[in-house]
């Protein structure tokens, strides 16, 4: 109170006051900093809050490649190289070796009897002198068998094959990368150029009543539930389609891209028609002044002003469309199969964790290959948006004339 | 007396429920320059956006009484709003060139009407812009976005875009509002040069430039037309008292 009071005076008697006097007092007002903790803790709160969801994607990140890791460095080996032993031969060994031979470990070892032991190692003896396919000493888990391709015993040609539960394991990767990317490419021809065509229009051509309906109606499309989706895609999609074109496999790359393009139309469609809402209005104006047709403003002047929006949008629709997993597991017939055409049926790689990872042996090759694939796509999306986000930098700064 | 370019008759103008234009008569002279002035809020913009119709892009808007543009009815149904619009060009408060070159700015406009070839557009493109008085200033860089000139660029840039598609008539919005006197002086220089091929209507808040740019003027007040006549006699010895405290500065 007893520092305002200068003021009040001042404002009292303005003129009167002496002009160095209100200086000093103007000056000690302004060089007083005050504290504001409110402020700073709020700041803060907001800060931590944005910084911990920063850190959730890296632990995720984290937990998810550390599961994949003995995979990533090559160190482990499901390749089947050992000679059968007597009991005899086998009680010799020292514990750690007849515990990894057996595959047990070494704790579990010590609490079984001699008879036990004997009756494990004759079993395995037994397994191992079944073992006729030569395959079998194949450690299936390289990096080699998983991505490049391989003439398995009894086949005529080196192929990619992802069987993880047959008698010899075959985990490679790339009919899964076919499957994700032919799903998602059919999913992105159908909803990039529908849910864009829909954002002009929405946001260009359409009367407000017209827009009061559809814009909210498209967005319901993102509420719903993605396994009513791929029902939907299951049962009625797929038929309708099969009747149309004819073709054998009846769920397939085709019937679910364009049930996954359902899903991806919203995302793309509300960040594509903000976009272009949000182009100046001077710009169509000027361009409709000049006898320009609704049409082309549209096509032509706002829809390359909005190019880095609708961009990002297809980017987001891209991500959305590699990540989903009921809609593909339900409706994409999930055969493993290396096939170009969108007719035959295909099994992507989200897809795939989801349906194997409740079913495989804890820290086992075939769990560890699940998590090298959660790792892969994750990558795969992560770079899409870095490179996606700097096309949209690129494209911003050359309609800013930078 | 010579045919005029738009005559305008008892023109009334609504926004939703509230008048914006009472009763007005006007009438616009070929190849002379008509400046609409008056207080902000008095009409004279409202009226300018009714002869090329740009008013119907805002909602809810109603018009009754005569626009002609040599004698035919612009609101009626069978007149083609984008054919009315090729042939009376707008040029806006605030220059709006597209986020494109300098080049595909002017190019645009051109290209709408059917004009492709490379060398039709190329000399279209210079001649427009001589007669903005811009060629010497970009003609080395007309590939640069548009958005790297200056404000007085910029809008000398859009009155280029404008009469590059040939209009008859080119309506100007308080084209140097944004402007610094150089600038504002440069298109004044402008507005007189191409006179000489179109009929220009511009809307003003500055009476000197009115003074100084129009043939005839009109003073707006509150959505009425006061006092239209030609521009000496308006700023020298106006028949409204109105007007006379306007033009003095009494007033607005």
């Amino acid at each position: 109170m007893t520092e305002k009071q200068p003021v009040e005076t001042r404002r009292g008697d303005a003129g009167v006051a002496p002009a160095s006097l209100s200086r000093t007092d103007l000056g000690a007002a302004i060089i007083r900093k005050r504290s504001r903790p409110g402020e700073w803790l709020a700041e803060r709160g907001i800060f931590a809050v944005s910084l911990s969801s920063i850190v959730m994607i890296f632990l995720i990140f984290a937990f998810v490649g550390r599961e994949a890791l003995p995979v990533i460095l090559g160190q482990t080996s499901n390749a089947r190289t050992q000679k059968p032993l007597t009991p005899d031969e086998a009680t010799k060994l020292p514990a750690d070796k007849l515990a990894k031979y057996i595959g047990v470990s070494v704790s579990e070892l010590k609490g079984y009897d001699a008879e036990t032991l004997k009756t494990l190692v004759e079993l395995k003896a037994e397994e191992l002198a079944q073992v006729s396919n030569t395959d079998s000493r194949i450690n299936t888990t390289s990096w080699q068998k998983m991505f490049q391709p391989h003439r398995w015993l009894g086949y005529d040609k080196p192929e990619y094959i992802w069987q993880p539960t047959s008698e010899i394991p075959k985990y490679n990767c790339i009919p899964l990368f076919i499957g994700s990317l032919k799903a998602t490419l059919v999913a992105l021809l159908f909803s990039v150029p529908l849910g864009v065509a829909a954002a002009i229009y929405v946001s260009q051509l359409a009367s407000p009543k017209v827009r009061e309906i559809v814009k909210p109606t498209i967005e319901l499309l993102s509420g719903i539930p993605s396994v009513v989706l791929g029902f939907f895609a299951l049962i009625v999609l797929a038929t309708i389609l099969q009747t149309i074109f004819h073709y054998s496999s009846r769920l397939n790359a085709l019937v679910g891209g364009i049930a996954l393009g359902l899903a991806v139309i919203p995302v793309i469609f509300t960040i594509a028609e903000d976009a272009l809402t949000s182009v100046p209005k001077s710009y169509s104006q000027a361009a409709l002044a000049l006898g320009a047709a609704p049409w082309q403003v549209a096509w032509q002047v706002v829809l390359p002003a909005a190019l880095p929006g609708v961009f990002a949008a297809c980017i987001l629709g891209f991500g959305r469309a590699m990540g989903e997993t009921m809609i593909v597991l339900m409706a994409s017939g999930n055969a493993s199969i290396v096939s170009a055409s969108i007719l035959d049926s295909c099994r992507t790689i989200t897809a795939t964790i989801a349906a194997e990872l409740a079913e495989v042996v804890f820290g086992g090759a075939h769990y560890r290959i699940l998590f090298l694939l959660g790792t892969l796509l994750f990558a795969v999306t992560f770079v899409t948006n870095l490179v996606g986000e700097m096309i949209v930098h690129r494209l911003k700064a050359r309609l800013e004339g930078a | 007396m010579d045919n005029p370019v738009f005559h305008i008759e008892k023109l009334n103008f609504w926004y939703g429920a509230k008048q914006a234009l009472f009763d007005v008569d006007v009438t616009i002279r070929p190849n002379q320059s008509t400046a609409f002035i008056g207080p902000s809020g008095c009409g004279k913009t409202t009226l300018l956006r009714c002869l090329n119709r740009m008013n119907d892009l805002i909602e809810r808007t109603r018009v009754e009484g005569k626009i002609a543009l040599h004698g035919q009815g612009l609101y009626a149904p069978e007149v083609d709003v984008i054919e009315l619009r090729k042939r009376v060009g707008m040029v806006f408060q605030k220059s709006n060139p597209f986020p494109k070159s300098i080049f595909d700015n002017i190019a645009y406009g051109l290209r709408i009407q059917g004009v492709n070839s490379k060398n039709d557009l190329a000399d279209r493109i210079e001649a427009s812009l001589r007669k903005a008085a811009l060629w010497d200033e970009v003609k080395d860089r007309l590939n640069d976005s548009a958005m790297a000139l200056s404000g007085g660029q910029q809008q000398r840039l859009c009155i280029a875009r404008a009469i590059a598609v040939e209009p008859e008539v080119l309506l100007m919005d308080e084209p140097c509002s944004a402007l610094d006197p150089v600038a504002t002086a440069k298109i004044e220089e402008l507005i007189q040069d191409l006179k000489k091929e179109f009929t220009i209507v511009i809307v003003t808040h500055n009476m000197q430039q009115a003074a100084r740019v129009s043939d005839h003027t009109a003073f707006f007040y509150l959505g009425k037309l006061v006092e239209f006549d030609v521009t000496t006699k308006i700023f020298t010895n106006p028949a409204n008292k109105q007007t006379e405290d306007y033009v003095t500065g009494r007033f607005g």
